[in-house]
């Protein structure tokens, strides 16, 4: 837990992963060389995550000197990490966007029978929340828009209800903030 | 159970996830074939490619060959209009530019989405063309990115900054270009947008101090209004504040300002800065503490953690600022998130009252085994501080330790907390018996060596003061029965230590070493046989210099080869010792003195300033009857060449100037050495207290730097010079004269008591002072004039340069009379203070 301010820089984010409820990796993405050289020690960092994760529900653990937030849901865990020194409420908002995007990308159903059949969009919104470490969206909605989800498979009742909800909440947000 | 669950997996595998479970590379890259037909089918092409990212992210690797033909296969699929295929088209270009060759081929189709109207492909697309790109390619669509930069998309503008600051690394030439397009983007009303921008205004401009200065300025004052954007200025702030403390106090406005923004991200980035920045006082860090106190009531997990983690690096710092919210970290002890919990633990063991301990102890007991080592060790070195602080705690906090010993865990982890209670053992008198005891039931079952080795040395050093040393001997004894080769050579050593020093143990110590002879190691039977001899010649002051002097010298670490006998605990100090006496030795004039046997060398003093331009530095050298005081000088100026230097003393009564040895010629950068030979007075007392005024004498010529050859070959040694200047001082000017004597005015010498006293490491100071007997003991009296005992015992030792035997150094808090021990050979004492 080194105290010193490091350079500041955009690269916040040092791995995304999402693992099934046995530890297998579904969908990973590593951007720093410097601590993951190679797939195997993603392995094994990921192997001593999930053993440290997946009982202890508690959204935030450090481990080999990185932050790992998560959060699970059904047979899913969701996994960001960034280094010892980094914010950790920057990290939860992208942690909550890949969280809420795939979420609104499965129509609720995070479990991983849907997600493996949205695999491809669902790598899509990974690549617009995160773009070599930079967080490139922070909001949901803006990722679910741009990895462009096939709307018209959406019932037209639901699809209504949901977006105007979301725009709801969005304008309510957006006032309070002013 | 068990198998209901595997039924239940297989059915779900059945279903969609089945796609996925068993994909292997040949056959999918067999599949991608099918990108080559016309017309495209998008929903399969679509899956193939997935299956093809999705056995990349699994970490499956694909050579060059594979790498380029799937490349190229990829390509035939921008003939689909699907937008869902194009997006994965983009990804996967991404993924394989890394190894496949020959990508730049797509850089056309690329720019043609990337200037095309779609502006679902257009951000996509020039984050797939910038991973593509190289600097001599980057120029040709350099104008593409401007646009992209300043377009009124905000997904297409970040693209463009995001890509451009990947580009920085390789051509950051090229990108210091857009400077003025990142500004425009920077005022954009997205909060990504602005956030990129800065960060990329940073990036460009972060090794000109001026310009990032101005930046910073810029945006605060503009009340940015996105939190990441903001968060990004705080860091570049802090930079700024960092780099030069003794600037203004605007950044520290702005922290604080930050302070109260709307969002937590920014909070909590300005509390942690102001954390974390070396000037913080108490002042700033009031402000900062009462935000992360509000933060611990949060229900969010992770906020409630970033705030104990920042308070507990200021309780580190200054743990009276942080006794404020002693009360809500009391209630983060029973958090559901243990590493939220351990981190309360130990800030409140920093910042807490002697009385809480015993309940905080009991919690962390509670939870001890959940969490990470890394926090462990956390909990431990917290523990360890307590140790220090409160004293009279020792009984719970140890109990508690030999707890964590008992438990699982790394090596890192049970030896910072051996580690603990040994300090502990050393610190505090009164808890030294029992720590014995942890220990020894430590090592019963420990499995790492070190450990053990350590643990068997602190024993050997410890155990025979105490009350009761023969409860130590069954559990050293257990080990040489039990442990590997090491583990036992250390015991042996240990026992053997037992048996020097406790009078009633020696004799079964004899038999147990006389069993230790039948070891299979060569070491353990070695050592016992060594010790064994050595104690059953029942002699104090020989067993006192091969088994205890040695044994301080071993340290307990493993070793391999035999332990050497001749191995005598001042061996450093004499290789130096017998390297200057060989040097002085070979001085013809000093060899052909009557000078005998050398008893000491001092070490170098300076006479100089370090950085004037010629550097004295002096080594004294005791003889029983004289001093021969070695001037070594050294000559910094390249340019001049300095002969005949010789050192002038003015010597005091008593002393006698036996003979001078002048330097004839010093070069530039090589030392040249002067000695002097002073006969000592034969009162002791005199000879303990000599000073001599010191005059460096010599003649400078001016030379050539690279050959080192005198410039002019005159003669030299005139006699008119008059010294009256501590300085180097000179009658004529340099024009009419280029060479004359030099006077350098030195430092004096000192020859004082320490100079002719010898350290060395007494291992049973009591037989050794017993043996010398009474007729060579003088009791003298001094007031010293210091506050402290721990200070004048520091004094003391650092004065006549001995050293204290049994850890006589240490001073008791509170006691008024303290025995200090000091091994001496002298020529003519042995001494002993007290205090």
């Amino acid at each position: 837990m080194d105290s010193a301010l490091f350079e500041p820089s955009l690269y916040v984010v040092k791995g995304m992963v999402i693992m099934d409820n046995d530890g297998n990796r579904l969908l990973s993405k590593y951007y720093d060389k410097k601590t993951f050289p190679s797939v195997k020690e993603q392995k094994v960092f990921e192997k001593s995550l999930f053993q440290k994760t997946v009982r202890a529900n508690s959204e935030i653990i450090m481990l080999d000197g990185l932050i790992c937030l998560y959060r699970s849901n059904v047979d899913l865990f969701f996994y960001i990490m960034g280094s010892a020194q980094e914010n950790e409420l920057m990290l939860l908002s992208v942690l909550n966007c890949l969280y809420d995007s795939v979420s609104q990308i499965l129509r609720k159903n995070v479990e991983k029978r849907t997600l493996l059949e949205n695999l491809d969009v669902v790598m899509l919104a990974m690549d617009e929340i995160c773009d070599g470490g930079i967080i490139l969206e922070a909001d949901a909605n803006s990722v679910v828009e741009r990895v462009a989800l096939r709307t018209e498979d959406i019932p037209l009742g639901e699809q209504t209800v949901a977006q105007v909800l979301q725009s709801a909440k969005e304008q309510l947000k957006w006032s309070l903030l002013k | 159970m068990n198998s209901m669950k595997r039924d239940k997996k297989d059915e779900e595998e059945g279903g969609g996830g089945g796609l996925f479970s068993s994909l292997d590379k040949t056959t999918v890259l067999q599949e991608a074939r099918l990108f080559n037909e016309t017309p495209v089918n998008p929903r399969k092409c679509t899956q193939i490619l997935t299956k093809i990212l999705y056995l990349l992210m699994q970490g499956e690797e694909l050579g060059t060959r594979e790498a380029t033909d799937t490349f190229f296969a990829m390509t035939k699929l921008f003939q689909s209009k699907d937008i869902v295929l194009r997006r994965m088209v983009y990804l996967g270009i991404k993924e394989l530019s890394t190894v496949a060759e020959d990508v730049i081929i797509v850089t056309s189709s690329l720019t043609k989405d990337m200037t095309g109207k779609e502006d679902l492909y257009r951000a996509a697309a020039i984050r797939a063309l910038c991973s593509i790109t190289d600097s001599s390619m980057l120029q040709s669509i350099e104008r593409y990115m401007k646009q992209a930069i300043v377009d009124k998309s905000p997904s297409v503008s970040s693209a463009g900054l995001v890509s451009s600051l990947h580009l920085m690394a390789s051509s950051g030439e090229i990108i210091r270009r857009w400077v003025n397009e990142a500004q425009e983007a920077a005022n954009s009303d997205n909060m990504l947008v602005q956030y990129h921008a800065i960060g990329l205004l940073y990036a460009v401009r972060k090794t000109d101090r001026l310009a990032v200065i101005k930046l910073v300025s810029k945006y605060t004052s503009l009340a940015v209004r996105s939190p990441f954007a903001t968060c990004m200025l705080i860091r570049i702030a802090c930079r700024l504040m960092e780099d030069d403390p003794d600037n203004d106090s605007t950044y520290q406005d702005f922290l604080e300002s930050c302070l109260r923004h709307k969002s937590e991200m920014v909070i909590y980035e300005a509390a942690h800065a102001i954390v974390n920045l070396k000037r913080t006082g108490a002042r700033e860090l009031s402000p900062a503490v009462s935000v992360l106190q509000l933060f611990c009531s949060s229900p969010k997990a992770t906020l409630r953690f970033a705030a104990v983690r920042t308070l507990n690096k200021v309780a580190m710092r200054q743990p009276t600022a942080v006794t404020a919210c002693n009360l809500d970290l009391e209630n983060l002890i029973s958090d559901s998130n243990r590493s939220v919990a351990t981190l309360a633990i130990t800030t409140l063991l920093k910042t807490g009252a002697e009385s809480s301990i015993d309940r905080l102890m009991k919690q962390i007991a509670s939870f001890v085994s959940e969490i990470s080592d890394e926090f462990k060790v956390v909990v431990v070195q917290a523990i360890r501080a307590l140790c220090v602080k409160f004293p009279r705690k020792h009984g719970v906090l140890m109990t508690f330790l030999s707890s964590l010993l008992r438990e699982e865990g790394g090596l890192d982890y049970k030896a910072a907390i051996a580690d603990t209670l040994i300090t502990i053992i050393e610190e505090n008198p009164e808890a030294k018996e029992t720590g014995l005891a942890h220990l020894c039931e430590f090592i019963e079952d420990c499995e790492h060596t070190a450990l053990a080795v350590r643990i068997l040395h602190l024993l050997g050093k410890e155990g025979p003061r105490t009350n009761k040393p023969s409860r130590y001997i069954r559990f050293i004894y257990n080990r040489v029965i039990l442990e590997n080769a090491c583990v036992r050579a250390a015991a042996v050593s240990a026992l053997a230590r037992f048996g020097a020093l406790v009078d009633e143990l020696t004799t079964n110590i004899l038999v147990l070493l006389c069993r230790c002879e039948m070891d299979s190691d060569d070491e353990v039977r070695d050592r016992a046989a060594y010790y064994r001899c050595i104690l059953e010649n029942q002699d104090r002051s020989l067993s006192s210099h091969f088994i205890l002097n040695e044994f301080q010298e071993g340290e307990g670490e493993p070793r391999e080869g035999m332990l050497m006998t001749e191995k005598k605990p001042s061996a450093v100090t004499k290789t130096r010792q017998e390297t200057l006496a060989q040097q002085l030795l070979n001085i013809p004039a000093l060899a052909a003195l009557p000078l005998g046997q050398l008893f000491k060398s001092s070490m170098p003093t300076d006479l100089t300033e370090s950085e004037t331009e010629y550097v004295v530095q002096c080594i004294k050298h005791v003889f029983p009857q004289h001093v021969v005081l070695q001037f070594e000088c050294r000559n910094t100026l390249p340019d001049q060449l300095l002969e005949n230097v010789r050192i002038s003393l003015e010597i005091p009564a008593g002393f006698e100037l036996v003979s001078e040895i002048p330097c004839p010629r010093l070069e530039y950068n090589t030392p040249g050495n002067v000695y002097s030979c002073i006969r000592l007075p034969d009162d002791p007392q005199l000879a303990m207290e000599g000073t001599f005024e010191a005059t460096m004498k010599f003649v400078v010529k001016d030379c050539d730097p690279n050959t080192g050859l005198p410039d002019s070959d005159y003669g030299y040694d005139d006699e008119y010079i008059v010294r009256n200047d501590p300085e180097v001082y000179f009658l004529f000017p340099l024009r009419f004269l280029e060479y004359f004597w030099f006077y350098l005015q030195l430092e004096e010498v000192e020859v004082a008591t320490g100079d002719f006293l010898v350290k060395v490491i007494e291992g049973d100071f009591q037989s050794a002072w017993d043996g010398l007997g009474e007729e060579n003991q003088v009791t003298e009296t001094f007031e010293l004039p210091y506050k402290s005992l721990e200070e004048a015992v520091t004094k003391i030792v650092k004065f006549l340069s001995l050293h204290p035997s049994e850890r006589s150094d240490r001073v008791q808090a509170g006691k008024t009379t303290h025995t200090l021990y000091l091994s001496v050979a002298s020529l003519r004492f042995l001494l002993t203070s007290f205090l």
